[in-house]
């Protein structure tokens, strides 16, 4: 495994997108901190970076990437190798370069700037956005045949956790804001892993305090440690399905 | 070595592969011909568990294939079309598989030299021309001296001299006792090669039977007009 998993990094690497990636990465959150006076602001500004550009250029880069990877899966496949480790191992080689690229980028100037549990949990929560969404790049790119159309799926997967689904919940609360739909927007929020990093991250920086009733829900609920917990485990449940489903289909694929 | 037993496969309706039976042997070389999309490499590729067909089994040394990967050591294989990564170069290619395969075994480089392949290490895979991706295909089908050699459309592409020299190797191998599997459209160079011939038509077997029986039911010496004489027998029936 570890040999296949080296051959992917080095070519993931030597593509240099990944590299300009960090680079950007890098760039943002520097300027960040350098324009805002405390730190708290920065992390916000930064927060709201991360949860954008994250998903994108996971999802999109892992997707195309494996669509390239059809001919180097085929060549493997004739070969005395197991099915379950070429799929693994690209899901690490691509897994560990994108955790990489916003270490290096975007882990870095957290923790120098902000060097308390605040940074290191943005530094955690990015890790696993990254891998959420090369999760789920996986799964589209194994329901479908047709690299267009995969591709197309990634894009739209993106969209609905970046945006749409943010409209949903919206849309949801004024309708029923005559109801007490607290507590059920907290399960709510479980199902989209950006809303969940969000949240969790923002509940830890001092302007929940402004966020109201539905705020002090949340904090009721993300604040305490079990809700901690839960909240990484649901992230990394976000992770586990995608991509254990993939592998059940891939197992079964002709190629 | 090889046991196909009640191998079905269907693509959407298209049934591919219907109820095949079949068991190749030691020293065997057999052809497997019949016109296009008569399902020779779908056949293929359920050998190589590329493919899972949806009903039957497929046996390698009497232990399913199914789950298994390690039979495949065992198993050289040259696709129709050879896909390789794009910005990977020949040497890169052959260096990857070598470090993958991590086998310990004398490795078997006659086809690298005898197509000079080392004077074209440095060249990217999406600049050869089909032929010389077919010789890297057949390089590699051939270097770790498998048990079991599976060609498919194996001088399709390839110039007169190449081909010849992979006839020559296929023949070499065919001696050293391996079981051989060959498709291919061109019957006349199947003449020397072969001692087995399988006839496939819409994914079935259509006839299974040695090169000498096949020539002497047919009073014919050659296998090409063999083969034309029972299809003209069964269209007169």
């Amino acid at each position: 495994m570890n040999r296949i998993i080296k051959i992917i990094l080095l070519d993931i690497l030597k593509n240099k997108i990944v590299l300009t990636y960090a680079l950007i990465m890098a760039l943002l959150s520097w300027s960040s901190f350098a324009l805002e006076d405390n730190s708290s602001k920065g992390l916000l500004a930064i927060l709201n970076i991360i949860l954008f550009t994250v998903p994108l250029v996971s999802i999109l880069f892992s997707t195309i990437y494996i669509y390239n990877s059809a001919e180097f899966i085929e060549l493997l496949l004739s070969q005395p190798i197991k099915r379950i480790k070429i799929w693994l191992s690209l899901f690490f080689g691509l897994s560990i370069s994108m955790v990489l690229a916003f270490g290096v980028g975007a882990g870095i100037p957290l923790l120098i700037n902000a060097p308390d549990s605040i940074g290191l949990m943005m530094v955690v929560v990015g890790s696993l956005i990254s891998v959420i969404f090369v999760a789920l790049a996986f799964l589209s790119s194994i329901i479908t045949r047709d690299k267009a159309k995969g591709i197309g799926i990634a894009i739209m997967t993106w969209l609905y956790f970046a945006l749409i689904f943010d409209g949903m919940v919206l849309f949801l609360l004024f309708q029923f804001q005559e109801y007490p739909i607290e507590n059920a927007m907290v399960g709510i929020t479980a199902l989209s892993p950006i809303d969940l990093a969000r949240i969790q991250i923002l509940l830890h920086l001092d302007i929940s305090a402004m966020m109201g009733y539905t705020g002090a829900i949340f904090k009721d609920f993300f604040g305490t440690s079990t809700g901690l917990v839960a909240s990484f485990l649901l992230l990394c449940l976000w992770a586990i399905i995608p991509f254990y489903i993939s592998l059940k289909k891939f197992k079964n694929k002709d190629l | 070595m090889i046991e196909i037993k009640k191998c079905s496969k269907k693509f959407g309706k298209h049934e591919v592969l219907q109820n095949i039976n079949l068991s190749f042997h030691k020293g065997e070389c057999i052809a497997l011909i019949g016109p296009n999309g008569c399902g020779k490499t779908t056949l293929i590729k359920s050998i190589l568990g590329m493919v899972i067909p949806d009903s039957g089994s497929v046996e390698f040394n009497n232990k399913s294939i199914f789950g298994d990967y390690l039979y495949r050591e065992n198993i050289g294989y040259m696709p129709q079309i050879g896909r390789y990564p794009d910005n990977m170069t020949i040497g890169q290619i052959i260096e990857m598989i070598k470090k993958i395969r991590n086998s310990e075994q004398a490795l078997d480089e006659d086809l690298i030299n005898a197509f000079e392949l080392e004077k074209m290490f440095l060249k990217q895979m999406r600049t050869l021309s089909g032929g010389t991706t077919q010789k890297v295909s057949a390089a590699l089908a051939f270097l770790f001296n498998p048990d079991v050699l599976i060609l498919d459309e194996p001088t399709a592409g390839l110039d007169p001299l190449a081909s010849e020299i992979l006839k020559d190797k296929i023949i070499r191998e065919k001696e050293k006792g391996k079981l051989i599997l060959i498709t291919s459209h061109l019957l006349s160079e199947l003449d020397d090669l072969v001692t087995e011939i399988i006839f496939m038509q819409d994914g079935k077997v259509h006839f299974h039977k040695k090169v000498a029986d096949l020539k002497s039911e047919t009073n014919e010496s050659k296998i090409s007009k063999s083969i034309a004489k029972i299809l003209k027998n069964k269209g007169n029936e």
